[in-house]
């Protein structure tokens, strides 16, 4: 077996891996990253509207500062957040904007005098300042008091993972790419890096390492309609999981963006409605303004994407052969505008949809988005239940986000986490040495081979993989999407439970040479279906409404009783997780209060019962 | 609609002793707003479930699906079935190793091109956290992200009659990469320091200019502009260096 030694492992190469890689490359630590593609093709790339941070530059962003983002990211995650956390994230996201620039990123800058922009369809007047003429701009986000999100144009995601690439290379940090982690090494205590699958020959590596880090971003993919990659289905969690030991955080909080086109669900970015666009119904009214007087097309994700969601509920939606769908209209931002800050945009329209975006209306519906469910870290992004274990990016849960993320202020976490988690590893490493131990290397990759021989040879059964995923993801987006509901959970766990027992039964259909991809999936189905019964379960036992998480029989955030975090393990041979529970936060800067947008009804911590679920 | 598509696929896997090149037939019946992911993906679910190829962002951003498409390079997963004819042959890219079937090792390539070309920013000075950014014009901001745009899927390489010939040419994406530092403030390279890297044959001087990457760059990259002032540029270098060591 071939086997690599190093001492730190990122299993994943988009920016967060890339960040902890280059953190502690630059210590003089021997790194290696592992990634599924090849890393500038990593799911960051595909970001396109913006990272947060509060610079406060640009005329709309004055006054801003870490204190008002860290208040908006704790009301955005509805108070589900661990709040030092947040506040970490707050004062280090400038540096984190800045640090990028130095290294090359072509952020937008201010360009001084006056220009106009849109809020609601109307056009306003802004004046930039002379004195901050050169320094990074900003734009406007949902949920946020400020302009606040820095960019290039509608392609952030990609400039900041080329960047951050390019580091990658000038310090000579390795990236296996088409590798695969399939399984950690552990012995319940410390975990000692991974079993990989290479995909250009199909064959195991083992992988020593004395730090191993999951930065494998999310796992929309359980989802039949979300806007993520196709390699976003679970790996990193999976893994985790599969320890028996290693909790994920949350598994009931998925985000669903307003705005994947429809029917492919390709996502086009909030900074169409940050930069003034709107959302339209059949008749072409608007409507956001009606629920959300104050915010409205800007309200965070959960909030716009629920009142989209109840818009065709009642009869509004505009009807498709893919079903309801609304229209989201920038128009009127005019064509400059989306030939320079919307390219991406009206690329894909015009791709996906043949629709041009400056004469035509986008068919958008809300679709699966963004996991702030992950590996359960504490505030060094160590992973709770394996010494030696870290994990950062979309595929922790850091937890900075709650319930809830704000749009920008992923990308912004992937950096700045990466940054501060490398600094972390790099004082865990010092002076920090190990012991492999051989047979537990073995028996783990014994385990895997037999998995592979029997998947090939039939041994389990002969059930179709690509079925038994398909009738998850309906599952899941059935009864375990943006309104929930107790029966629906219900059955959508019992329904899971048995899809469970028909995953354990994959056969493969092709021969299983080489890097077959019916394999690829094959390997990791079983746990796959696992994470969705984590999503539901979670779901069904949390009894209020908070974030993302809506409950149509518990419509208020109940703080007496829910004000914590879930903690989900997998022990084997069981058929439901085994869920705990913790304080959502230990450090309250800010107490619970009303978000300023959305339905408002809390049950207090003291019981005390506030709003009456109107807005 | 209503069509029957027919697809003559390349096959081999190189990891199967038993696997020799040849072309397979599927038929798929065409539906609304079909992609060629959605068909391949659809090919391999229902027909052929060991055909490799890969998708990743299937939304035209992340270069991961570039191949032959009717002997055009093209990133499969914008491109809509309607705008082909009934029989559609697909091949894996040339000059990239091939993987399986229509998967190729881009990843290599491409870290050995960003090496070549040391694609970050060279500078003496330091990263201070606490001080202000430096400032930089929007417009040259804009200007280096039209460069910055490319997404490395290899689509001008495989079209390139140069890189055809001779494995060691660095391609028109090599030469946009060079063209995006040349222009960014914060690079202190020299003309004479980028000369080195792409002032040879394997380089702008082994371009014929004929403007095949140009053609199918699925990003609309200016790479006809980019390589001409290039030409130019490094054309009056190569007279600086004759002089200078008086070749
Ligand atoms: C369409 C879209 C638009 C978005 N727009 C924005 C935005 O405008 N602003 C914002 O803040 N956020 C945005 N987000 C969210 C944000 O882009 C992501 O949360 C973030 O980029 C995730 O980065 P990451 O480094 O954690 O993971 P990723 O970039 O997804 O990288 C994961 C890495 O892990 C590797 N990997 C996965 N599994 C394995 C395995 N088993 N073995 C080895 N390697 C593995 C992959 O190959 C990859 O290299 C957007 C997300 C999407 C889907
Ligand atoms: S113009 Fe130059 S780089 Fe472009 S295809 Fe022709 S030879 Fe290749
Ligand atoms: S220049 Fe265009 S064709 Fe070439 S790799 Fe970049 S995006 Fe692809
Ligand atoms: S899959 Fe990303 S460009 Fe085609």
């Amino acid at each position: 077996m071939e086997t690599i030694f190093t001492d730190v492992l990122c299993i994943g190469a988009g920016l967060a891996g890339e960040r902890v890689a280059i953190e502690a490359a630059s210590a003089g630590f021997e790194t290696i990253c592992l990634s599924i593609v090849p890393p500038r093709r990593s799911h960051s790339s595909a970001a396109q509207g913006g990272m947060q941070a509060a610079l406060g530059h640009s005329a709309m962003g004055e006054g801003d500062c870490p204190d008002v983002h860290f208040e908006d990211t704790v009301k955005g995650s509805d108070w589900g957040c661990d709040q030092e956390v947040a506040r970490l994230f707050a004062d280090r996201a400038p540096e984190a904007v800045r640090e990028m620039a130095f290294w090359g990123l072509p952020w937008n800058r201010v360009v001084p005098g006056r220009s106009t922009y849109f809020k609601g369809g109307k056009q306003y007047e802004k004046v930039e300042a002379t004195e901050k003429e050169g320094l990074i701009t900003a734009r406007d986000f949902g949920g946020t008091a400020k302009w606040r999100t820095c960019y290039t144009s509608d392609g952030t995601g990609h400039t900041l993972l080329y960047t951050m690439d390019n580091k990658v290379v000038e310090l000579g940090v390795r990236v296996h790419d088409r590798v695969e982690a399939i399984s950690l090494i552990h012995d319940g205590q410390t975990c000692s890096g991974a079993v990989a699958r290479c995909l250009k020959t199909g064959k195991l590596r083992v992988y020593l390492a004395k730090a191993t880090l999951i930065a494998t971003g999310g796992y929309g993919r359980i989802y039949r309609e979300t806007t993520n990659a196709v390699i976003n289905d679970g790996g990193g969690a999976i893994i985790a999981l599969d320890t028996e030991v290693v909790p994920l955080g949350n598994p009931e909080a998925i985000q669903f963006h307003p705005t994947g086109i429809v029917p492919t669900n390709i996502l086009v970015t909030e900074g169409c409605r940050g930069d003034g666009g709107t959302l339209l119904d059949v008749n072409g009214q608007r409507f956001m303004h009606e629920y959300e007087p104050e915010k409205a097309e800007l309200a965070s994700r959960d909030v716009v994407s629920r009142w989209m969601t109840h818009h065709i509920r009642t009869g509004l939606g505009v009807k498709s052969p893919y079903g309801d769908h609304l229209w989201l209209d920038i128009r009127h931002l005019g064509e400059k505008h989306i030939k320079t800050k919307l390219r991406e945009v009206e690329e894909i329209c015009n791709n996906f949809l043949g629709i041009d975006p400056i004469t035509q209306l986008i068919p958008v519906r809300p679709a699966q988005h963004y996991t702030m469910a992950g590996v359960r870290t504490n505030k060094d992004g160590a992973a709770y239940g394996l010494k030696g274990l870290f994990s950062a990016g979309e595929a922790a849960c850091w937890d900075m986000h709650g319930l809830n993320r704000l749009g920008g202020n992923s990308l912004a976490e992937t950096v700045v986490a990466g940054k501060i988690v490398g600094e972390k590893i790099v004082e865990f490493l010092k002076g920090y040495e190990v012991q492999y131990n051989t047979a537990i290397i073995r028996s783990g990759v014994i385990k895997q081979q037999e998995r592979i021989e029997r998947l090939v040879s039939g041994k389990n059964g002969n059930d179709n993989v690509y079925e038994i995923r398909s009738a998850m993801q309906d599952e899941l987006m059935e009864r375990v999407g943006i309104f929930r509901n107790g029966p629906d959970l219900q059955k959508a766990v019992e329904n899971l439970q048995e899809i469970h027992e028909r995953a354990k039964k994959v056969g493969l259909r092709s021969n299983g040479k080489g890097v077959n991809p019916e394999l690829t999936l094959a390997l990791k189905i079983q746990s796959m279906v696992r994470l969705a019964l984590c999503t539901a379960y979670a779901a069904l036992q949390r009894t209020e409404s908070r974030g993302c998480h809506a409950r149509e029989d518990f419509e208020a955030r109940n703080d007496r009783d829910w004000w914590n975090r879930t903690l989900a393990t997998w022990r084997e041979g069981d058929d439901l997780p085994t869920l705990d529970y913790e304080p959502a936060t230990q450090v309250v800067e800010l107490p619970p209060g009303e978000r300023g947008y959305g339905v408002c009804k809390i049950i207090s911590c003291d019981g005390d019962v506030i709003g009456d679920g109107t807005s | 609609m209503g069509r029957r598509l027919k697809f003559n696929i390349f096959r081999y896997n190189p990891q199967d002793p038993d696997s020799v090149p040849h072309t397979d037939t599927f038929y798929l019946a065409e539906t609304e707003s079909m992609t060629l992911f959605i068909a391949l993906t659809d090919i391999r679910e229902e027909q052929d479930s060991s055909l490799q190829f890969d998708f990743c962002c299937r939304a035209g951003i992340c270069g991961a699906c570039a191949m032959m498409i009717n002997g055009r390079p093209n990133l499969a997963c914008k491109t809509l079935t309607k705008d082909l004819p009934d029989e559609i042959t697909l091949m894996p890219l040339p000059i990239f190793k091939l993987i399986g079937d229509l998967s190729v090792d881009t990843g290599t390539w491409f870290r050995e091109m960003n090496e070549k070309v040391e694609s970050w920013v060279h500078t003496s000075k330091s990263f201070d956290p606490s001080a202000d950014e430096e400032r930089m014009d929007d417009a040259v901001a804009e200007e280096i992200y039209e460069l910055e745009r490319c997404i490395e899927c290899g689509c001008c390489v495989a079209a390139c009659g140069t890189a055809n010939m001779r494995r060691d040419f660095v391609g028109a994406v090599a030469m946009n990469r060079i063209a995006r530092f040349m222009l960014d403030p914060r690079d202190q390279r020299t003309e004479a320091e980028y000369f080195e890297i792409i002032g040879t044959d394997e380089g702008i001087f082994g371009c014929m200019g004929l403007l095949g990457c140009e053609d199918v760059c699925p990003k609309h990259l200016p790479l006809q502009d980019q390589l001409g002032i290039l030409r130019r540029k490094m054309g009056w270098s190569a007279v600086k260096e004759l002089f200078r060591f008086g070749k």
